[in-house]
This record gives C-alpha cells, structure tokens and sequence, in this order.
C-alpha cells in the first residue's frame, strides 16, 4: 500500500510565505512566517489524543475530528529513486505527513493531556529550505505544528523556552519584560568538532565506529551524574544527526532552573580547560571529586580500547604532547630517548613505557604525582567535552528530536542509553530509507490499522520515545495530584 | 513624625493582622534592638524616624549600592573591590561589630536596617530592579559577612535557625570517602556537613565543592557562606515579589512616593547590554556608506577613533573592524551599505583580496553566513563598554578598544583635542579619571561636556527623564543620545527608552 504525498502542494490554501532573512535588522526578530491559521479552531477531543498510549490508530493523519483537508483520501506514491534526495520538498512533505511523530512530541512538551501553555507558548524556530530561519513560533496543537510543517517544509526545526506569553504576540507586549522565558528543557550538546585535537580516525563533518566511541562515553558519565548526583529521572538522549549528541532533561525540577542554576550543573559537569595552545587541559583537584572518581573509572576501560589502540593519539613526534602532560624531567629524557629511537611505537606501548621506565629508576620524584598525571592525561582525551554554552542559557534554542538531519538526511533519533554501546549512528535510517520501506512493506495492514512509521525502521525510535514521554507524563499527572492535596490546606482560608 | 508601615508589605495577611494587634496594643512603637551587627532583614522596622532621615538614610545607602555596581562593572576582584568600598561604607553606611566599642552600633543599625526597606519599598516595582536591587544588596552582605567579627558571625549565623539538615553519623560514614573526598581533610570525624537541596547552593557545585547525591548537597562547614549569602538572597527574593504585589495597595503617605519615585529613577541605570532599540532612532534616516563621515561626529571616542585611523590608514586590523562593524550595524547600517563602506575605505586594497579575505567577516558579523547559531542571533551583538573595557589591551598597530584605557594620558588628551574636545579644566579631569581606572566616568563626562546646552535644554523642559540621561554603557547608545540631543525639536523627544533587549 503505497503511502501519500501531494507533490505539487495541494494544500488549497496555502498562503504567500514571506520569509526572506530580513538582514537590515539588528533585532533578533526575524520576520514572522503567517500563522497558521490561527483562527481556525479546531475541535480536538484531547481526552481522545491521550487516553490510551498503546493503540495508536493511524498516527500520521492525526485524530478523529481533524482530519487535515491536505491530505487527499487516495494518496499517490512517491517515487523514490537513486536520485531522490533528502532535501527534496516531496521527501520533507512526505516525512512530515507520514513518519514525524508529531502526537508523542507534543504530549512531551505539553505534560498533560488538555494542552496547556507549555506547548501553546513553547517557541520553534523553523530553518527553511533556502536557509531562512524563522523564530518565535508557537502553536496551540499538535496539529497545527504539523500542518505547518506541512506547508513550510522546514529542513529543521529547533525547540526554545517556554514563554510567559505567547512568542507570537511577544511584540504586542508593553513591556519587554512581560515576555520572558519560564521554563525549558536541561539541555546538553555533544560534538565531535569539540574532540578534532584528539581524533585521529576521522576530520570535519566524517565520524565512524572508533570516534563514535568519544560519544558514547561522555553520554555514559553526563548520564550518571544527572541521574545519580543530581536526581534527575527523564533524561532523553538523541543523536544530532551527523556527529554528536544531544541530551533533554525533562524533569519538572530541570525544567524551571533559572541561568544561575544551569551554569552551576554545567560547571559541575566541565573538566577540561583551555585552548589549543598545547597546553595541559586537565588539572583536576586531588582528591579527585566523587563525581571525577567515578568518571574516571568508567573512562579507565575506554582509555584502554577507544584510545590507545583504536586512536593511537602519540604516533611519531605526536609523542611529543604526551610528554608535555607528565611531570618528572628526568622521567621525561629517558622517555624521550625510548621513543626516539622507535618512533612507530604504538600508544599502548608507549603509555606502558611510562611506569616501566619510572619503575626503573628514571623518576626523581615521588609516584603520587605521577600518578595523578596520568589520571588527567586518561581525563584529557576521554572526559566530556561539552558546548557548555548550549546547557547555560534558558533561552537557548535546540533542535528537536526525530527532524532529518539536512547534511545526512538520518533521522535524529533518541539513543536508548541501556543500550548505549549498540547504538550505531552510522545504521540510523535516513528519511529516504524510511520512505522506501513504506512503500515496500508488504504486510497485511487492512484489519491492523498501521500508521505508516511502523512499517518502518524508525519503529523502534518512536516507541522508545512514547515509552519515554508515558513516564514522563505519569510523573507530572502524580505531580499534579500531590499538589493538590498539599494546597488543600491553604485553600480554607 | 513620620511612620511608615512596612509590615503592611506582607503576604500572610492574617498573621499580619495578630502582629499589627499586637503592636497597636501599645502606645508607643517600640524600639527594636540590634544584638548583631549583620541583618536579614525579616522584621520591618516598626519605630518613627523623620522625613530628612528617610530621604538622607536611602540615599545614603543608595550611593553605596551605585559604588558596588560601579565596581562589579569595572571587573574588579574581590579584594579590590572590598578595599575601594572601605572608605565608601565608612562614610555613608558605617556598620560596626560589637567588639568594636564604637559609640553609636544602635544608631548605625537602625540605619542600616531602614535604609534596606525604604529602597526595598522603592525598588520592587519591576523585575528588572529587584533583580538588580537584589544583586547589589547580597553583594553588600556579602561583603559585610567576610569581614564580620568571627565569633559575633558564628552567633548569628545561628540565630538565623535556618533549616539545614543535619547530616548524621550513619551518612557520614556511609558516604565517608566521597565527603572526604569533598573536603580534602583527613579528620573527617571532626568535620560537620549540611544537607540541603543543591539548587540552594549553584555556586558551590559549579565549583564541584559539595558531594552530590540524588539532587541533595551535602556542604561542609566551612562553606557555611555561600549557604548563608544563597539564603539571603532567596529570602530577599521573595520579600521583592511579595513588596511588588502589595505596592499597590500601600497607602502610602503623600510625602514619600515622590522621595520613593525619585530614588528608583535614580537607580535605573540601564545595565551594560546592548538594546535594540538603540538602533532604531526616531527621525534619523538609515545611515548609508556615505553617511558615515557625517555621522560620525556623534560617535564615542572609541568609534571616532577606528573611523580616524581607517581615514588615515585606509585600513584597520581584524579586532577593529569587528568592533567598527559591529558598532555600524548597531547604528542601522544595512549590510549591503557596510560592505560598500568597508570596500571604499580599503582604498589600497584589490577587489579580488577584499572579496575574499574581508567580505566573509562582514557578512559573519551581520549573521548572514556562519553557522546557526550565530545566524539565528543575527551575527554578534555590539560590543558593550564593559566588553571593550574587559578585553586584552590593543596590541601594536591595532587601534580597537576604549581609548581611555588604552591611551596613554598624554595621547588620549591629543586625541581628545582632535575630536573637539579642548576645555582645560575638563581634559584635566578626564585625567584624573583614568588615572582612577574611571574609564566610563571619563568617557560620560566628555559626553556631558559636549552636550552641556542640550542636556540642560531636556532637563528644563522636561522632556527627558532621568532616565533617559543616565550613565552611558554601550556605544551605541552613546551614539543614540548624542544624535537626538543635537537634533532637537526635529520631532524627536527623546525615545531613549523601550524596544526589547538583544539576547545573548
Ligand atoms: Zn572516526
């Protein structure tokens, strides 16, 4: 059963979009994409688009009620070809209307099932096809997001604050500061770009299997500290798309920090120091804090297989910035001497040189500081290296989870972190695979109504997701409940 | 005589009323008594001062609170800045320790404790005052708690009863190494440790000087003031919000909302970031390359100086350019006109090396190439005085920065000189100035110098408020003020104020 897309925009109304980068202003404000549609009241049975997470009757073409008037009730295939590209305006349409969970994104925002302010007031910000970015957009429903989706064809799309108003109506405000953002997400930003001084595998935009691995660890020791350290429970991980990661911390308590309190977990996360300049990066206080203690010894085994053998960071005169790191003179000319003479030795041998020369006699100093020297070298090139700018502002934008990624077309999905190891960035299906899959599904789907994601790969992804939101949902309406009881009191008088 | 009710500023209002019996069953308010030298400032004051002593006491506090923010702009450590404050605080707001044996504790007490709800009653009425009001004044307890009699702080830190958790010997041993850890000592048994949720406490888990377990902080003695200054402020908070929500219904004496109005204008200084609304100049067509000659009189010294020695060099090194061009854009010029600009004025320069060693920086500061984030926030926002005046200094041949920093006094007088600028009394004290490390003041009184009439015009005919004249901390808004001053009764009056705030 072939899937549908309207490749010529069949949209009826669509309107004239303006959305030309409007360069003469110094504003942040970009110029607005038309509403859509605001006025146009929709008559959703919320209770209906919450009630059961588990039967998902045709998802794509969202609810009773509202059926979208784009869609036409016999949709035509879409050809995929070997030339099709990702960014193509029938792929995107065909995304948006067929695969982008858009239901399980706004239940995540929304934290309730009638929709409330926390998604009507949440802005998006839209980059389109010929790069135009749109800010502050807001939307009172799922469907009205989608349906904009639908007619812009954003090539992305990224999530800010929750506002005290209405992005939409922030220029009507009298006062600047009656809009302001409350609320958002606890975000971190992983990239590749941030380890290019150590990788050797890979450069630029390329990532595969062993600098993967930079990824992997820093997701395991951020996770947990958020969770073990800071008590936070739902924390999403999703891959950027190309060569990082991103992760939400959803919790209520995560949600309303204010600037002063994101900077304090963002410092408390940060470890490395300084610049490119060569200089040592990691100069950690001893004793080592517990949280450092415990990333140490999680990153020990990485430092073994993902760094030493696979990166093999100290070939040749890269020999010489390890000897940079460690303290002792002495230590340091005879090891100069060794490597010298065997320039080709492998990292792993060369790290192992360090305690077999010390032991035999060439250290004029204690082991202690040795030692610890050693620790932050494993520290420098395994340690998390955040964007940290990313997780200290509340109004920081990030893009959403599950858009295409428009350098590699993959599909920016959550990264089960029970699972982290498996995770394989590299077999993350991009939209035009997702879209070939529909059409050659080959399942009976006449009595099991299947919304077309489900015949796809991004399965998996978007379950993990609703399993992730359903928790996240069940703690909130728990949370609402407590509240009320705990004001009962005060209400008497 | 004069009584002003500050406990009418109070959310629990039955409890308020038993506290208002209570104090209205007798005659006389009376006098409370200040055991410590320190103040939360829970209780308001509740006895009679005079109206001179309102008005003197506020505004005696509020130069101190000017001086502190004057040095947190200025960069200064700690040290520094506790040093400089000495002699402010002695002057206007001495506050002594009861081991001092000075004469008059109560006297400077009271002071202090009125002082703090009379501007608190003048500053809560937007946000953006109680956040500063609130700042400053937890920089001065801070200040003050540092340099407290040891023990008399111990006592009242105690007396403040706050609710921190103890934490007991069982976690104490169950989390030995990690609270070891933590603390770097080695007679852990001796050691006494607080537990309280961690958003208590941001700055010390910034510094990663606390063990963390499960959204809980477990802070050692020692840390004591970071706990006490994170209370202080979050009461103080709160106090704002709930002063804000019942301002309106204070029925306040006749004589002190002018004296209360007239202490918050004096205090609206706007902080150092940049406003959009700075760009936007009722009355002044979209400057163009051509312009910029013209225009450029209206500069800050900074920017007239970029612009001489582009004129001069017909070129200027990167760090200028930014500056420049981003002080251009901050003024309205369009991109496509700041790149004319920048190609007429490279006069020397290929169109092939311009175009590709020149323009792609233009276009980055404007946000029109880059990645997203920097064409999301439109390229960079203008610098702030504060950003140039923190900056590492110019190095040779470079010519951006604020000259009252970089110049030699001796080179910035010619400059000044060049600029117009030749009022002997004047140059002298601009000298003495940054021979103060008063950049910002320097570069002020040049300003108010060279508009004396205009600014004296506003003020008499009132259509500039205070507020509108207040220090200068952008360049652009130097700019801004400077152009609607000299261009008077051209149907613009002054729109100084409103626009939103740039991001980031
Ligand atoms: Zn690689």
């Amino acid at each position: 059963m072939p899937h549908s897309v309207s490749p010529d925009g069949s949209q009826a109304d669509s309107q004239p979009i303006k959305c030309e980068p409007d360069t003469q202003s110094q504003d942040v404000t970009m110029s607005d994409a038309p509403s859509p549609a605001k006025a146009e009241k929709t008559n959703v049975n919320l209770e209906d688009l919450f009630d059961d997470e588990d039967s998902d009757p045709e998802f794509s073409s969202s609810v009773p009620g509202v059926k979208s008037e784009e869609e036409p009730p016999h949709p035509e295939p879409i050809k995929i070809t070997s030339r099709s590209s990702f960014s193509d305006p029938e792929i995107m349409r065909a995304f948006y209307q067929r695969l982008f969970p858009f239901r399980y994104l706004f239940q995540w925002l929304n934290h309730s099932p009638s929709p409330t302010n926390d998604f009507a007031h949440r802005e998006f910000a839209f980059t389109l096809q010929n790069d135009a970015y749109l800010r502050y957009q807001s939307f009172p429903t799922a469907d009205l997001l989608r349906k904009q989706c639908i007619q812009l064809l954003p090539s992305r799309f990224e999530l800010g604050p929750v506002y005290s108003t209405n992005p939409r109506d922030r220029k009507t405000m009298r006062k600047a500061s009656a809009f302001r953002p409350l609320a958002k997400e606890l975000v971190f930003d992983i990239d590749m770009t941030d380890y290019d001084d150590i990788r050797t595998c890979c450069t630029g935009a390329s990532i595969c299997h062993k600098c993967w691995a930079f990824i992997t660890m820093a997701i395991k020791v951020v996770d947990v500290a958020l969770r073990e350290d800071f008590g936070f429970k739902h924390i999403m991980w999703v891959y950027s798309g190309r060569r990082g990661a991103h992760a939400w911390v959803c919790d209520k308590r995560a949600r309303e920090m204010d600037d002063s309190k994101r900077r304090a977990v963002a410092g408390y996360l940060e470890l490395l120091k300084g610049g490119d300049q060569g200089g040592k990066k990691v100069n950690a206080r001893r004793p080592l804090h517990p949280h450092l203690e415990r990333s140490l010894n999680i990153l020990k085994e990485h430092f073994q297989t993902s760094i030493l053998l696979e990166q093999d960071p100290w070939v040749e005169e890269k020999a010489a910035h390890l000897l940079q790191l460690l303290p002792d003179q002495k230590l340091k000319e005879a090891l100069q001497k060794k490597w010298d003479s065997s320039p080709s030795r492998p990292s792993a041998l060369k790290w192992s040189d360090i305690d077999n020369v010390a032991k035999s006699g060439a250290l004029s100093k204690g082991s202690k500081d040795l030692l610890e020297a050693k620790q932050d070298i494993v520290l420098e090139y395994t340690y998390p290296r955040l964007d940290a700018e990313v997780s200290k502002k509340l109004n920081h934008l990030l893009k959403s989870p599950f858009v295409v990624h428009p350098g590699t077309g993959r599909v920016c999905v959550p990264i089960d972190t029970r699972k982290v190891e498996e995770f394989d960035p590299l077999s993350v299906p991009t939209v035009t695979q997702l879209l070939t899959e529909i059409d050659e599904w080959e399942g009976d789907d006449r009595d099991k109504q299947l919304a077309d994601w489900e015949k796809t790969s991004l399965k998996p992804y978007i379950d993990y997701f609703r399993g992730f939101v359903g928790r996240l949902l069940k703690e909130e309406r728990g949370g609402v409940k407590r509240e009320r009881e705990e004001t009962g009191d005060a209400m008497e008088f | 005589m004069i009584r002003h009710d500050f406990s009418r500023v109070d959310s629990k209002r039955r409890a308020n009323l038993d506290y208002k019996k209570k104090q209205f069953a007798k005659p006389e308010f009376k006098q409370q008594d200040y055991e410590y030298r320190l103040n939360f400032y829970i209780l308001p004051p509740t006895a009679e001062i005079t109206l001179e002593q309102f008005e003197t006491w506020a505004i005696n506090r509020l130069k101190v609170l000017s001086e502190l923010e004057a040095c947190s702009f200025r960069n200064r450590t700690p040290e520094e800045t506790a040093e400089y404050m000495t002699s402010i605080l002695n002057k206007y707001l001495p506050l002594r320790s009861n081991s001092s044996r000075g004469q008059n504790l109560q006297e400077e007490r009271k002071k202090d404790h009125y002082s703090h709800f009379i501007l608190r009653l003048a500053f809560s009425a937007t946000e953006d005052l109680r956040r500063r009001f609130s700042r400053l004044e937890t920089m001065l307890f801070r200040l003050r708690f540092k340099d407290d009699d040891l023990r008399e702080r111990r006592e009242f830190v105690s007396s403040l009863k706050l609710e921190w958790e103890e934490v007991g010997e069982d976690e104490k041993r169950e989390f030995g190494s990690e609270l070891a850890a933590v603390s770097g000592a080695r007679n852990e048994e001796e050691q006494e440790w607080f537990k309280v949720d961690w958003e208590r406490v941001p700055e010390l888990v910034e510094q990663r000087r606390v063990f963390l377990k499960r959204g809980k902080a477990y802070v050692m003695q020692r840390e004591q003031m970071s706990l006490v200054v994170a209370e202080f402020t979050k009461r103080l908070d709160e106090a704002l919000e709930l002063t804000a929500k019942a301002l309106p219904r204070l029925d306040e004496d006749d004589r002190l909302a002018p004296i209360l109005a007239h202490l918050s204008q004096s205090f609206t200084a706007p902080d150092a970031a940049y406003s959009s609304s700075d760009a936007a100049i009722d009355g002044l067509s979209t400057p163009t390359a051509d312009s910029i000659d013209a225009v450029s009189q209206h500069f800050p010294l900074c920017m007239q100086n970029l612009h001489m020695t582009l004129r001069a060099n017909s070129h200027l090194k990167h760090f200028g350019r930014l500056q420049y061009t981003l002080f251009l854009k901050g003024i309205g010029l369009s991109l496509d006109d700041c790149i004319i600009f920048w190609r007429r004025s490279f006069k020397l320069m290929a169109d092939d090396k311009f175009n590709k060693e020149y323009k792609y920086n233009i276009r980055h500061a404007y946000g029109d190439v880059g990645g997203d984030a920097n064409r999301r926030g439109r390229g960079y926002t203008p610098y702030s005085c504060q950003k140039l005046l923190t900056e590492p200094l110019p190095g040779p041949g470079q010519s951006h920065g604020c000259p009252y920093r970089a110049f030699t006094q001796d080179n910035l007088v010619a400059l000044l000189q060049r600029t117009g600028i030749n009022d002997r009394d004047l140059l002298k004290t601009v000298r003495e100035d940054v021979g103060k490390q008063r950049y910002h003041v320097a570069c002020n009184r040049v300003f108010e110098h060279a508009h004396k009439r205009e600014i004296k015009k506003v003020k008499d005919d009132g259509s500039w408020s205070a507020v509108d004249l207040d220090t200068i901390v952008h360049p652009n808004t130097y700019f801004k003020r400077s152009w609607l001053l000299k261009h008077l009764g051209e149907g613009n009056v002054g729109m100084v104020g409103g626009g939103e705030k740039m991001e980031e």
